[in-house]
């Protein structure tokens, strides 16, 4: 088995995973204590994360949707980390039994999982890769063997790129991803924000706190930069909004106020 | 139960399967709108709607049902299970929902007591829990199973992959060309590949037993040990050196050694990688490669590169040598050697004199070279003495003064030399060697078997032979030569007979040059038979430019040009003689070739049938400096030469008054044999009244010299007789 160059030597369980600690926020019971006590952290530093995580979860499917309604059936979710109910090939296969859907992760664990869900499902596989590493990701058998890159592929980007810091050189990564799909794709984007919900900057900082403590980053960012990672696309109605606001399919004062921190996209390459 | 349409749901429940009726509809609208929120379901709420109007149904049947049996509501907790209503407040919200309001709007109050009702509405949430508690029991064993399970796939698949990098990389290091070790930061050898051990002959226990320190061997120079100093306190990431072992053999391996250092994940120093390439052999073909090419095949001597390297190095600045001498040695007469007795014999000769040079130029700071066919060089650094140099000079003539016996034969070998000696600051390379090249020929000059001094006056007036060698191809092509034309009179009545013709050199710098100073480097170089075409053609030209002119009376003028041996042995000479006289319309009769008695005597068979070939078409064929080689008198009848021209030595003889008698009588010898074998006599070098008169009187038939006439232009021709 070709082992790529980022992963890692083993397996630290006691080492919270970013995609176990989302599962827990979900409700799910794929995590082990490791990441549930920093879960646990998170949401005490920022109460009110697992209903972000929810809205956001509906971003997701809604997005999905809104792709199939354009006509494309192609999927690919980098960083789609522990596979639970509702994913994305489970909301696009309801909506359209052409879906194909890759996913990308680099957690092991999280790979080694959703081979295990998806031994089955001949329309979706998973591909072990990095979001830094486009090539590998766009040249990788999956991709290749599942997706045709001369049609549109909706590019999922869901609560992905705050766990990048400017070091990692995000848009760089995106541009190479945009750069080998075809004219018509969909960037989908989820970002954690705190400008868009008033009064939650202290709360966000000591959320990556949290984060950093269990040795991940996540950088909140602004509406501009946000909408700085769709350079090459052109930004969909409504542009670059709350994850609820995101075009709704129910009234939006039913949802709780604190999900307004996340920022959500979908632009059409143009 | 009968259908009750008044019944607070507003509908009956009788009629299942059908549109459920309005109060379980309302009911479930209440229900999502207090549960929708805190579920992370992946519908939307219209579905999530749908569905528990279907859990409603099913309420509100096991609601009414007799005997009463809670069990059905299980499955409903069971399905807000699966509906993922997990998240902690779900279950508070659902059953605060159906407590408050599943008896108002599902509950038929006709077949119902309201305390019934509540009683039954009870239990029913039991059931909701017990099954809600079941199914999420179940869903998180399962979760927890399969995340262990994935945990478990995962850290065996990062093993496997990491045992096969590690196989792969084993592999890489066991079968590796390249010798490698790695140590400890203390040195301590942890690891060794088969091919180090390979290298230092030993096994890899043998190796693994020593420190990396040893392989670096810090005695070698103070630069590795300042470089691994540096690795080890970690300001170095590699170095590359190369260094030499002594193995336990006594035998000596030449490695590039690279020592590069290896950090852990944290960057500190952990292991240092010593990677060792074998180059011995490389390095003895290196050397053996350069030995070749400074080095002469034949004597085994430094050849002329490696010469010059030595001679440029003493002379550099900063050579610290103070004074240089140079002894340039050449063979006298090597050619005659090389062409009487074959090359075979002419190479051993050469050894045989290497050797015996080799004998006296032993010293230190002195060297032998070969510098070119049978020129030797011995170079002296620093000599004590200026006499120094000449000594070696002596004693070098005297190595070669016993002859040197080869195959049974005994050679006498003398050889000519210029000593150089003077103050390395003054002089480059390229002027010592051209100044003992010029010396070296006026040795040769001065009767050869000796040494002359340089002498920086005949220097500056001296043309290096090296010099003309290098300009005479140009001075072909930018027609730098030209020929002057020699009258030849006929001695009977002094008319004009011909002209020979005689090549000279109109060089840029050095003025008008005799074919003495250029033809024997032409002849060395091969350049004559270009050289000599184009005399041929010239003079062939300018003869019948005379004849068509009507120079020289009613019998036509003759040209005489010089044959060189090498010319003489050009396979296409007869074929080019012939289109030359064709092409300029001279009639064969009208040309002589000049050809030395020395070539023509050595010359066999195969040699003179060209010459036979052009006397059959008519062409002459004269005996130049006839008396000086010693011919076989007897031999003169089977040569197809026409004419004899004799050789100035005996007329000069004949300059005197009287005449020296012996002389006279030689030369009326020569003059009576000639004429018996029907050959005309020329002589050379008349230069007095007397001489020509005395060598009509013997019977000499034609002559040449000062007295009649010097070399001039061919328009000077008609008045100079």
């Amino acid at each position: 088995m070709e082992r790529p160059a980022w992963a890692p030597h083993g397996i630290d369980l006691s080492v919270p995973s970013v995609s176990r600690m989302y599962d827990y926020y979900l409700g799910g019971s794929h995590n082990f204590e490791a990441d549930r006590a920093a879960a646990r952290r998170a949401i005490e530093a920022f109460p009110g994360l697992p209903k972000i995580m929810q809205a956001n979860r509906a971003f997701m499917r809604r997005a999905v949707r809104f792709a199939i309604s354009q006509g494309v059936t192609q999927f690919l979710d980098i960083g789609s980390g522990i596979p639970t109910f509702g994913n994305v090939h489970e909301t696009a296969r309801a909506a359209s039994a052409e879906a194909r859907v890759v996913y990308v992760d680099n957690d092991p664990v999280a790979v080694a999982h959703s081979r295990a869900v998806l031994a089955d499902d001949a329309r979706t596989d998973i591909l072990a890769a990095d979001f830094r590493d486009p090539l590998s990701i766009v040249g990788g058998d999956p991709v290749r063997r599942l997706l045709d890159l001369d049609r549109p592929v909706a590019l999922l980007l869901v609560a992905l790129l705050h766990f990048f810091d400017d070091d990692d050189k995000p848009g760089e990564h995106i541009a190479g991803l945009r750069d080998a799909l075809p004219p018509g794709s969909l960037l989908v984007i989820s970002h954690a924000a705190t400008e868009s919900l008033p009064g939650t900057r202290e709360r966000g900082n000591r959320l990556s706190d949290v984060y950093r403590s269990g040795g991940a980053t996540l950088v909140m960012r602004t509406r501009a930069e946000v909408t700085a990672f769709f350079d090459g696309f052109d930004l969909v109605e409504p542009g670059v909004v709350p994850l609820p606001d995101w075009r709704p399919e129910a009234p939006v004062e039913d949802e709780d106020p604190i999900v307004h921190a996340g920022y959500a996209g979908v632009g059409r390459r143009a | 139960m009968s259908p009750s349409p008044s019944g607070p749901a507003g509908g009956s429940l009788a009629d299942l399967g059908t549109e459920p009726p309005d109060g379980p509809r309302r009911f479930a609208r209440i229900l999502c709108r207090a549960v929708f929120p805190a579920t992370a379901t992946s519908m939307t709420s219209a579905e999530f709607e749908e569905l528990l109007v279907d859990l409603t149904t099913r309420l509100a049947t096991a609601l009414h049902a007799r005997p009463f049996d809670p069990t059905p509501a299980r499955a409903v907790g069971e399905a807000l299970v699966a509906a993922h209503c997990t998240a902690v407040d779900s279950l508070p919200r659902v059953l605060g929902v159906i407590d408050a309001y599943l008896v108002l709007y599902c509950a038929d109050p006709a077949t119902l007591t309201p305390d019934e009702a509540r009683n039954r509405c009870a239990r029913l949430q039991h059931a909701i829990a017990a099954g809600f508690a079941q199914a999420l029991q179940e869903r998180t064993r399962r979760e927890q199973e399969s995340l262990s399970r994935a945990a478990i796939t995962a850290q065996t698949e990062i093993a496997e992959a990491l045992h096969e990098s590690e196989t792969r990389f084993r592999a890489v290091f066991n079968d590796a060309a390249i010798g490698i070790a790695i140590a400890d930061m203390a040195g301590n050898i942890l690891n060794v590949n088969d091919a180090l051990a390979r290298m230092f002959g030993g096994s890899a226990h043998q190796v693994r037993s020593r420190n990396l320190l040893d392989l670096t061997h810090p005695e070698d120079s103070p630069d590795i040990w300042r470089m691994q100093r540096e690795l080890m306190r970690g300001e170095r990431e590699h170095y590359r050196v190369e260094k030499s072992y002594a193995r336990a053999d006594g035998t000596v391996l030449w490695t590039n050694l690279t020592v590069s250092l290896l950090r852990d994940a944290d960057g500190e120093p952990r292991y240092m990688m010593s990677m060792t390439e074998d180059i011995s052999e490389r390095r003895l073909l290196h050397l053996r490669l350069r030995y070749q090419a400074t080095h002469d095949a034949l004597t085994d001597l430094p050849n002329r590169s490696l010469f010059f390297e030595r001679l440029e190095q003493a002379l550099s600045p900063g050579s610290g040598y103070g004074r240089v001498g140079l002894c340039y040695l050449d063979l006298d007469g090597f050619k005659a050697v090389n062409d009487s007795l074959g090359h075979a014999v002419g190479d051993q000769l050469l050894i045989a004199v290497a050797e015996r040079l080799q004998s006296c130029t032993a010293g230190s700071g002195q060297m032998l070279a070969r510098i070119g066919g049978d020129e030797f060089v011995a170079l002296i650094v620093d000599p004590p003495t200026p006499r120094a140099v000449t000594e070696l000079a002596e004693r070098a003539l005297e190595a070669l003064a016993s002859p040197v016996e080869l195959g049974g034969r005994e050679l006498m070998v003398r050889a000519s030399i210029g000593v150089v000696e003077g103050p390395t600051r003054d002089l480059t390379a390229a002027e010592v060697l051209r100044s003992a090249d010029i010396t070296m020929y006026r040795a040769k000059a001065a009767g050869g078997n000796r040494f002359a001094l340089a002498d920086p006056d005949s220097d500056a007036r001296a043309i290096s032979r090296h010099h003309l060698t290098h300009h005479l191809p140009a001075a072909l092509r930018g027609a730098e030569f030209f020929i002057e034309y020699q009258p030849l009179v006929a001695m009977r009545d002094g008319s004009l007979e011909g002209a020979e013709a005689l090549v000279r050199w109109s060089h840029p710098r050095h003025g008008v040059l005799g074919p003495d100073r250029f033809i024997p480097l032409a002849e060395h170089t091969g350049l004559i038979v270009p050289l000599g075409r184009w005399v041929l053609r010239e003079a062939v030209r300018q003869a019948c430019q005379w004849q068509v002119r009507g120079i020289g009376g009613p019998r036509p003028l003759k040209v005489n040009v010089n044959l060189s041996p090498r010319q003489l042995h050009h396979p296409e000479l007869v074929e080019e003689t012939v289109t030359v006289l064709e092409e300029a319309g001279l009639p064969p009769s009208s040309l002589c070739l000049e050809v030395t008695e020395t070539a023509m005597i050595r010359a066999d068979e195969n040699e003179l049938r060209p010459l036979r070939e052009l006397a059959d078409l008519g062409v002459g064929i004269a005996l130049d400096d006839f008396g000086t080689g010693y011919s076989n008198l007897a031999n003169l009848r089977r040569l197809p030469a026409s004419t004899l021209k004799l050789d100035r030595s005996f007329t000069l003889g004949l300059q005197r008054a009287p005449a020296d008698p012996v002389d006279l009588k030689i030369v009326e010898g020569i003059v009576s044999l000639a004429h018996t074998l029907e050959l005309s006599v020329t002589v050379e070098g008349v230069e007095t009244s007397i001489q020509a008169e005395r060598l009509r009187d013997l019977g000499c038939d034609s002559a040449q010299g000062w007295y009649y006439a010097r070399p001039g232009p061919p328009e000077q021709l008609p008045e100079a007789v």
